[in-house]
């Protein structure tokens, strides 16, 4: 990146919302995976969706603006990518739908025939959440069979490797979606970690643990599975060795989960967690620059930063708008986390249903 | 069925049953906000506790319009990648500028607004309700900022490889078709929450429940739903009805089954329109009113259907036209309903009229046909183009999703949205039972 373009400044804010939505949304996805292993009885679940209850549904509006960014400032990458991703794309807004639907819905009624189909709605959907992104994200920095006229179609899976007709699932993809469920589950679990006490506290803790050993696992693995799938890594990796501050980020990050989770300290461990998705998020986007999308095949056919971007009038408009936006989007999560701060706690007065 | 078809019945569909709910958020919104206020003013806790119960309704539609709304900002990319390869600098914009500026402020405060009234106070909580009824308000302006310039773009230049290109944001922001359309559209969703606010309270009045709160939210639905009745003929919908008159003549014509050009053109009440003959069969006509209408002489000359080529006339006339009478047809009895109830409530006769308490009861579900009707004129009267006059409809979607592909994700949208339906409507029909009351204060998460 010697001379930075107009399309790399949107690349970057575009991975910059990306990691945000990873970060926030993340945690409630996490939440929602460990649902039903760390929460056993109806309080301690009340519990778990009182911690996610005011901030879930502004997390999840990274995701919309980050798609509304991506139509404007790389129509062409938008209209490729959402159309060749059709069949798991739908599946994801189905999984949105019906997660959303059982969180707000749940404790709308409080009866045993009621809130257990919730609960499993909502943990289920969370988790499935959790591995589609990771395939997602896979596909993505796999490459794509785009043709000449910059479209593709894949199907779901074909015989799971990854070359040449690629399906939605193949053993790398389906690699970071185990790695993006693990390490969601993890964030969520910290996440809990924070906001809980006693045994639902506890459990959360234990979960943590066990979940960070499969994220650094699965993070080495893919790791050395990214450098052999897409060649563009080592091609950028020995033309910027800045690069390296990300994945640095991101292990300085992981291993600082462990450190602070062992002196029992909430917030740190949490944000550490933070600073590893962020890590290896950026990490990918630096892997593929100047890709949006590669390809498998012809290399000729990939999406760049500069083939997908929108006009760079439009662009330069788009700068004048999104900024404050974006500044007034994160000064009202600032004042609704600050509101909602400290540990959650039921109700005085609730009871148990019988 | 040809992939185009079934691109277009899907986004029908999609958008069709997602707007059943945020036209309830919008005009709820603005009635909550005059709740609050009354309560604020006069300190009144009856009036808290009438926010407080709209506010739990206010709730289930905000999540249906949530859950439901996520998947039209992805369906331009999945089911139209060429029209949006080609239009998303431009309307990208309008959709990112609802999210980035809408978006996270309803998001943000309705958390606030539903869980945080014994946190913020009075003040607070008004506050609150205030921003929220904002959010939601300025959401339809990007959305309309959006189809206006489907249906009149305007703020762009058209590069080498046919992409459109924004030239100037407060051109597509102002485009002078988005305006009247704004203030209809959102008229219209101020019908739907008067409608639905009175229709409860006549419930409540008739069954003799909550009989306080029955003759609040009918008073406020009455009064609001008269003024907002009228705003939809007049200015916004006569407003509208010029546009479309000025840019897209051949829609009108449609829209109003005139198939022969004339001096003085009659104003079809009713009949049915009989394409392949070019007639109106079984007509009822108001002489010479369509002219008076729309250019405001009585012997003005309106071109029919015969003044254009065929390839450019929409290609469901017979569903435009009957689309846009149903629109007319409820919006007029609309009126009728509210201004006789105004008349009584004036009276002071409204809550013991066991007969207007009726209809307004069992007028529930109708502005909620009329507010999709008014949608599928505009959508069909944009036909066969997806960028009035630019880009044909055809042109627009996406080349290597099949029909089957298509079909298969519509029958699982028409799955999943009946399964909400059956529970939405459980949810509200259990508060609307259980009612309003200073007893509601528990939150609903948690």
């Amino acid at each position: 990146m010697t001379t930075m373009t107009t399309g790399d400044l949107w690349f970057c804010l575009l991975a910059f919302m990306g990691i945000m939505y990873v970060i926030l949304d993340g945690f409630d996805l996490g939440a929602g995976a460990v649902h039903l292993l760390v929460a056993r009885s109806d309080a301690e679940r009340r519990l778990v969706l009182r911690s996610i209850g005011p901030v879930w549904d502004g997390n999840e509006v990274w995701l919309i603006a980050a798609g509304g960014t991506l139509f404007f400032a790389f129509p062409a990458l938008y209209a490729a990518s959402f159309s060749g991703f059709y069949l798991p794309l739908m599946i994801v807004l189905w999984l949105l739908m019906l997660r959303g639907i059982a969180i707000e819905f749940r404790n709308h009624l409080d009866s045993p025939a009621w809130t257990p189909a919730w609960d499993v709605v909502f943990s289920a959907s969370s988790l499935l959440l959790a591995l589609f992104y990771g395939v997602a994200l896979g596909n993505v920095v796999r490459g794509v069979p785009l043709t000449g006229e910059g479209w593709f179609f894949e199907p779901l899976w074909t015989d799971l490797r990854v070359a040449p007709e690629p399906g939605i699932f193949d053993w790398y993809t389906v690699s970071v979606g185990l790695t993006a469920l693990a390490a969601l589950v993890l964030h969520g679990a910290l996440w809990l970690h924070c906001k809980t006490e006693g045994a639902l506290q506890a459990r959360a803790r234990h979960i943590a643990d066990r979940a960070w050993w499969s994220t650094f696992g699965l993070t080495v693995l893919i790791t050395i599975f990214t450098w052999i799938v897409q060649p563009q890594l080592s091609v950028n990796a020995a033309a910027h060795p800045w690069g390296f501050v990300f994945p640095l980020a991101a292990a300085t990050g992981l291993f600082g989960v462990r450190r602070q989770l062992a002196r029992g300290a909430e917030t740190s461990s949490f944000l550490a967690s933070c600073a590893y998705l962020a890590g290896m998020l950026a990490s990918a986007a630096f892997s593929v620059h100047p890709f949006v999308l590669p390809t498998i095949g012809d290399a000729s056919n990939a999406l760049t930063v500069d083939s997908a971007a929108a006009p760079r009038a439009g662009l330069e408009i788009a700068l004048v708008w999104w900024l404050p936006g974006i500044v007034l989007a994160v000064v009202y999560a600032l004042y609704v986390y600050r509101r909602f701060r400290g540990k959650v706690r039921l109700e005085a007065g609730w009871v148990p249903s019988a | 069925m040809d992939a185009v078809a079934a691109h277009r019945i899907h986004f029908a569909f999609t958008a069709s049953y997602h707007y059943l709910f945020p036209q309830l958020t919008i005009g709820l919104g603005l009635l909550i906000v005059i709740l609050k206020t009354v309560a604020l003013r006069t300190g009144d806790a009856h009036y808290d506790d009438a926010a407080r119960f709209w506010g739990r309704i206010f709730a289930i539609t905000f999540a249906m319009g949530v859950a439901t709304g996520i998947p039209l900002e992805f369906q331009f990319g999945t089911n139209w990648s060429r029209f949006s390869r080609a239009a998303g600098g431009v309307i990208g914009q309008t959709l990112a500028l609802e999210g980035v500026y809408a978006f996270f402020l309803e998001s943000s405060f309705l958390g606030l607004f539903l869980y945080g009234e014994a946190r913020l106070g009075r003040r607070g909580h008004w506050l609150a309700a205030v921003l929220l009824f904002l959010g939601s308000w300025l959401s339809g302006y990007f959305i309309i900022a959006t189809n206006a310039w489907m249906q009149y773009p305007v703020g762009h230049v058209r590069g080498a490889s046919g992409q459109f290109e924004l030239q100037s944001l407060a051109a597509l922001l102002l485009n002078p078709w988005a305006l009247p359309q704004y203030a209809h559209t959102m008229s219209a969703a101020v019908v739907t929450g008067c409608f639905v606010m009175a229709s409860i309270g006549a419930y409540y009045l008739i069954v003799d429940e909550h009989a306080a709160y029955g003759r609040t939210f009918v008073r406020l639905g009455v009064v609001v739903g008269l003024a907002a009745t009228w705003l939809q003929i007049f200015p916004t919908g006569d407003a509208q009805g010029r546009m479309v008159a000025l840019h897209q003549p051949v829609t009108l014509a449609a829209m109003e089954g005139l198939f022969q050009s004339e001096e003085g053109a009659p104003l079809a009440i009713l009949g049915q329109p009989d394409v392949p003959n070019r007639r109106l069969d079984n007509p009822l006509l108001v002489p010479r009113a369509l002219s008076f209408l729309t250019y405001r002489r009585w012997t003005a000359r309106v071109e029919g259907l015969d003044a254009f080529p065929e390839d450019a006339w929409p290609d469901n006339i017979a569903l435009l036209y009957y689309c846009y009478h149903i629109m007319v047809g409820l919006g007029t009895i609309f009126v009728a309903i509210t201004s006789l109830a105004a008349w009584q409530l004036w009276r002071g006769a409204l809550f013991r009229s066991r007969p207007m308490l009726w209809v307004l009861m069992l007028s529930l579900p109708f502005p909620f046909i009329a507010n999709t009707a008014g949608w599928a004129t505009a959508e069909l009267g944009r036909q066969p183009w997806v960028i009035y006059g630019l880009m044909r409809t055809a042109e627009g979607s996406s080349p290597l999703v099949s029909a089957g592909n298509a079909l298969f994700t519509l029958l699982g949208f028409a799955g999943l949205y009946a399964l909400l339906t059956i529970l939405a409507l459980f949810l509200v029909s259990r508060e609307i039972v259980h009612g309003p009351g200073p007893d509601q204060a528990a939150d609903p998460v948690g």
